[in-house]
């Protein structure tokens, strides 16, 4: 607040000053839930940074610049990039469907020669920035008509049904579930949500009835790719029994039975959390939702302190897709959901989810550094 | 604007207000899950990650060795040397089968059942090339190892039977463990053990428990594809006891040979200690086939076989005792006073009894003769008169006595009772009341007359030892090995008396020495000459078809082309020596024609090389002693 000048025209602030700016408590608490991650990956290969802690450390390090090279860009450029990223990435999600390479039985990536691009990754973002422009632009009042409803409910679905397509339904739904996020902190009225919800699940019971049996069966394996007894089935056990052999304090780092002699699946993906448990205990697990806790304080606090409607809800929406990862994850590795493909934030080895998150957080530091920006409802009048 | 922005900041700060508590619920949610899973269920999923990382690997005992009297070996374990391969350490297992191929022989089949199972198998699993290499061959393999990437080489121990054919009737052999075994003695573990071998028949299988030994275990810590990682505790088994018989393995080599190609079986016996030294029967099979899984050629052939290689003769089968229970004829009608010893029966060659004519073997008669003479010639006529006077019930009882009609307690895998009839036992199984015509034929050891040669040499022994019940034994007592020093009779021993008057037994004894000794008796052909090793016996000859009157104006009975199935059983028992005897022996030479002409010679022979071995006086070879005592030779 010391910094900003109410009612002030916008002030251009140096790259080194901004950079001071720079929310450097939530940069160190995203170092350390990453440094659990490296731990766990060097566990995980049998005391080794071989194969994964290593290339693990050296994304994060190129995440980690490019994360505070986005802090300190304008806000405002992000703010008109909005549309044309959004625009980019549906035109992603229709060349994947073209071009894409085939992959665990989905077409999810484009090869690009020396790296992969994962349009769906991109599209997690860009629907963030566009939704946030697009409710920036509007009152209270508008937010509560449905017509002005329309316009982002299509922003949701078309890129959804896309992902849906590939077919990835765990990506699908989690665009969903941010957009409805979004939606939420913009003020869209409760009943609406409840309206949708009850709404979506009104209809899986008809469209379950008029598919046919084979249809279903895709469905099925659709929603839980492995549901064979020796499957998924056989995955989650496997994870309970370590988490429950890991009591309270755990095996002792590199100790985890299950993890080492590979009982668990995924050990260094999906499963890094459990990994974590048995070898840490339930006071291992606890510590790193500590963290995530605080990530997820932090990004409200930012949302919070923005002085901008486009700022809060950026910040507000990705600190909600931040939390629907951590959640999923934590509740499918412990049984609680079923067993869809998503990483534990920052942790998971994975190159694509770990620079997805860091130019998420990149956003949220830079809604930090700019959190006292004037920015007019009306764009065209405002930006300069 | 302004004013508008503050409208939306507060919906903002109460939507972030529900959505931390919407948070919060969740992360309470997650972290209540933990505890659940973590703290209350901790106990239970900590049983179930140890039953997952360790495995019980059982270690199977080495089995005992069976070893003769003088610790030479009749069962024992063999080294197997094998050489296996491990697909994850190999390149290509084509080429290293290539490589291994110019060192040893490959046969196709074996190529091929290899890469089959190399394919279905993990990758760690090591599948086995070839086994039973020679020592050659494994130091071979070995030499060149550096150049056979995912070679393995193994020794494995598996039954060995050195004698091959020579013991198999008695030792029996050992196989995989079959449902039934599994339903019959079930509860111990080694059973459920891959490649785990059972005794099947003969000792093998009545001293299985004595040899199996218990069952070590190793705890491993495996992984999730069940490769081992290390090993966490282990408790060594027990090996199998060795078991020393009482057969005398040179003894028992010589019989085999002796009755070469004959359908025959041979047993030898310490008249005072019952010891069987010899329990022989041809032809034979080889036990160590067994072990491995016969293969069908081998099976058909031994199945296909009319001499039966797979029974055992000298005590899972039966013949009439013809001649050679003439003995125990005499014996019973000495004691019970129906014929003194000088009291002379005319033979005219045949008796009419009833409506019936029962012929005496010679045509002519044997005229006038007294019971030692009898026995000599073996005159039917006279022991058709004895046995006349008899009830066949006191036949019976002198037969029980000396150790027929009863398997012995050798229990024996298939050991047969024989058959000594009673009037009882006719009426049970016949319903109708005995014959006394019946009497003549038992008289000469046929109509109902079963004995198998094992009982017949115990019949034998009982007479020389002077009536004493002993019981023949295959196992040694108290495990120790030979060493000459006991040579106490039964009578020291205090083997039970059978109560026969040692008057009516010399007389018997008489005729059997008679039988080898005399000019005119039916094995004088066959006697020892050796000094001081002569023997006494009886002939036998026993018929499996009865004559017909029309065969015998014919004279068919005797010609050369009938079948050999319908050829008469040729028997012979014998005790040696004649002077202070020790060793009985029984001789049966399957559709043999003549007890003296087949079966009295192969005694003969028996009972010398017996005598110049003479088991019971020749102490146990020193390092046979010493590896008998538990140590486990190779």
């Amino acid at each position: 607040m010391a910094l900003s000048t109410i009612g002030g025209p916008e002030r251009k602030l140096s790259i080194g000053r901004k950079l001071w700016e720079v929310n450097w408590g939530l940069v160190l608490l995203v170092s350390l839930v990453a440094s659990v991650g490296f731990a766990m990956l060097y566990s995980a290969a049998g005391g080794s940074l071989d194969p994964w802690a290593s290339r693990q450390m050296i994304r994060f390090g190129v995440g980690l610049v490019l994360m505070l090279a986005i802090a300190v860009i304008d806000l405002r450029f992000w703010l008109k990039f909005a549309y044309p990223a959004y625009a980019m990435a549906v035109l992603l999600l229709v060349a994947v469907m073209v071009f894409g390479t085939i992959g665990m039985g989905a077409r999810r990536w484009i090869d690009l020669g020396p790296f992969n691009i994962q349009p769906s990754e991109v599209m997690k973002i860009a629907l963030i920035l566009a939704l946030a422009r697009y409710f920036h632009g509007l009152t209270i009042e508008e937010v509560r008509k449905i017509r002005w409803l329309l316009i982002p409910l299509a922003m949701i679905l078309l890129p959804a049904g896309l992902v849906m397509k590939q077919p990835d339904l765990g990506t699908a739904l989690l665009l969903i579930m941010t957009g409805g996020i979004i939606l939420f902190f913009a003020g869209v009225r409760l009943w609406k949500f409840a309206l949708a919800l009850g709404a979506g699940l009104g209809t899986i019971p008809i469209a379950w009835q008029l598919m046919h049996d084979y249809q279903r069966r895709r469905v099925l394996t659709f929603l839980d790719p492995e549901n064979d007894p020796l499957g998924s089935g056989y995955h989650i056990l496997q994870s309970k029994i370590a988490l429950g052999s890991g009591h309270i304090f755990g095996k002792g780092f590199l100790q985890g039975t299950q993890a080492h002699l590979n009982f668990l699946p995924e050990k260094q993906t999906d499963f890094i959390f459990t990994t974590l448990a048995e070898e840490m205990g339930m006071a291992g697990a606890l510590t790193l939702i500590g963290l995530y806790i605080c990530i997820f304080a932090y990004g409200l606090a930012i949302a919070l302190r923005a002085r901008h409607q486009y700022g809060r809800l950026v910040a507000a929406g990705f600190t909600g897709m931040f939390f629907l990862y951590v959640f999923i994850n934590i509740a499918m590795v412990t049984g609680l959901v079923p067993v869809v493909g998503v990483p534990l934030p920052l942790v998971s080895y994975g190159g694509t989810s770990m620079m997805t998150l860091l130019v998420g957080m990149g956003l949220l530091l830079n809604v930090y550094v700019h959190r006292d920006l004037q920015l007019p409802r009306r764009l065209d009048g405002g930006l300069g | 604007m302004q004013r508008n922005d503050s409208d939306r900041y507060k919906v903002f700060t109460r939507r972030a207000a529900l959505f931390g508590l919407g948070q919060a619920a969740l992360v309470g949610g997650l972290a209540a899950r933990l505890y659940y899973l973590q703290v209350i269920e901790s106990d239970q999923y900590k049983v179930l990650a140890d039953e997952n990382r360790i495995n019980l690997r059982l270690l199977a005992p080495p089995r005992g060795r069976v070893l003769d009297r003088f610790g030479v070996e009749i069962a024992t374990n063999r080294q197997n040397y094998r050489v296996l391969i491990i697909r994850e350490q190999t390149d290509s297992v084509e080429r290293t089968l290539n490589r291994l191929g110019e060192l040893i022989r490959i046969e196709d089949w074996q190529r091929q059942r290899v890469l089959r199972e190399v394919e279905r198998k993990r990758k760690f699993v090591p599948v086995a090339v070839a086994d039973n290499l020679t020592w050659e061959e494994f130091a071979r393999i070995n030499l060149h190892s550096p150049d056979l990437p995912g070679v393995q080489l193994d020794v494995g121990e598996t039954r060995d039977y050195p004698l091959h054919e020579i013991t198999a009737h008695a030792v029996g052999y050992v196989a995989a463990v079959s449902e039934a075994d599994l339903k019959e003695h079930g509860d111990d573990p080694l059973l459920e053990l891959p490649g785990f071998r059972i005794g099947k028949n003969g000792l093998e299988r009545v001293y299985d428990l004595h040899l199996r030994g218990r069952a070590g275990d190793s705890r491993v810590e495996v992984n999730a594809y069940g490769r081992v990682i290390r090993e966490l505790a282990r408790r060594d088994g027990q090996a199998g006891n060795d078991l020393v018989l009482t057969l005398d393995a040179e003894l028992q080599r010589f019989a085999f040979e002796r009755l070469g190609e004959l359908s025959a079986a041979a047993v030898v016996m310490d008249i005072h200690t019952g010891d069987l030294l010899t329990l022989v029967s041809t032809p034979s099979f080889d036990p160590n086939a067994f072990n491995v899984g016969v293969s069908r050629d081998y099976w058909r052939s031994l199945i296909g076989n009319k001499m039966k290689p797979l029974t055992n003769k000298a005590a899972a089968a039966e013949y009439p005792p013809g001649s050679t229970y003439k003995m125990l004829v005499a014996l019973a009608g000495l004691e019970h006073g129906v014929i003194t010893p000088d009291q002379r029966v005319f033979c005219p060659g045949h008796m009419v009894f009833g409506n019936n004519t029962f012929h005496c073997w010679k045509r002519g008669g044997h005229g006038n003769l007294a019971m030692v003479s009898a026995i000599e010639e073996s005159c039917d006529v006279y022991f058709y008169e004895v046995s006349r006077r008899l009830h066949v019930d006191r036949l019976a009882d002198m037969a029980h006595r000396f150790g027929l009609g009863k398997a012995t307690p050798l229990g024996l895998p298939g050991e047969r009772n024989g058959l000594v009839p009673t009037a009882a036992w006719k009426r049970a199984v016949r319903g109708e009341p005995w014959h006394l015509g019946e009497n003549l034929s038992i008289g000469i050891g046929q109509g109902y007359m079963l004995a198998t040669p094992l009982q017949l040499c115990v019949m034998a022994a009982r007479l020389a030892n002077g009536g004493f019940a002993v019981e023949p034994r295959l196992v040694r007592p108290g495990g120790d090995l030979e060493d000459g020093d006991d040579l106490r009779t039964a009578a020291e021993r205090g083997v039970p008396s059978l109560k026969v008057s040692p008057a009516s037994l010399k007389v018997v004894l008489d005729g059997m020495k008679g039988v080898t000794l005399s000019q005119r008796g039916t094995a004088y052909a066959s006697r020892i000459k050796e000094p001081g090793m002569a023997m006494a016996g009886k002939t036998g000859t026993s018929q499996v078809r009865r004559i017909t009157k029309r065969d015998r104006e014919e004279g068919l009975h005797r010609r050369k082309d009938i079948p050999w199935e319908e050829r008469d059983h040729a028997l012979f028992v014998a005790y040696a020596p004649v002077e202070e005897p020790r060793y009985a022996c029984a001789v049966v030479v399957e559709h043999g024609e003549s007890g003296s002409k087949a079966a009295a010679p192969l005694a003969r022979d028996i009972l010398i090389e017996c005598q110049r071995l003479d088991p019971s006086r020749r102490p146990g070879r020193a390092r046979f002693a010493q590896s008998g005592d538990g140590g486990r030779g190779t």
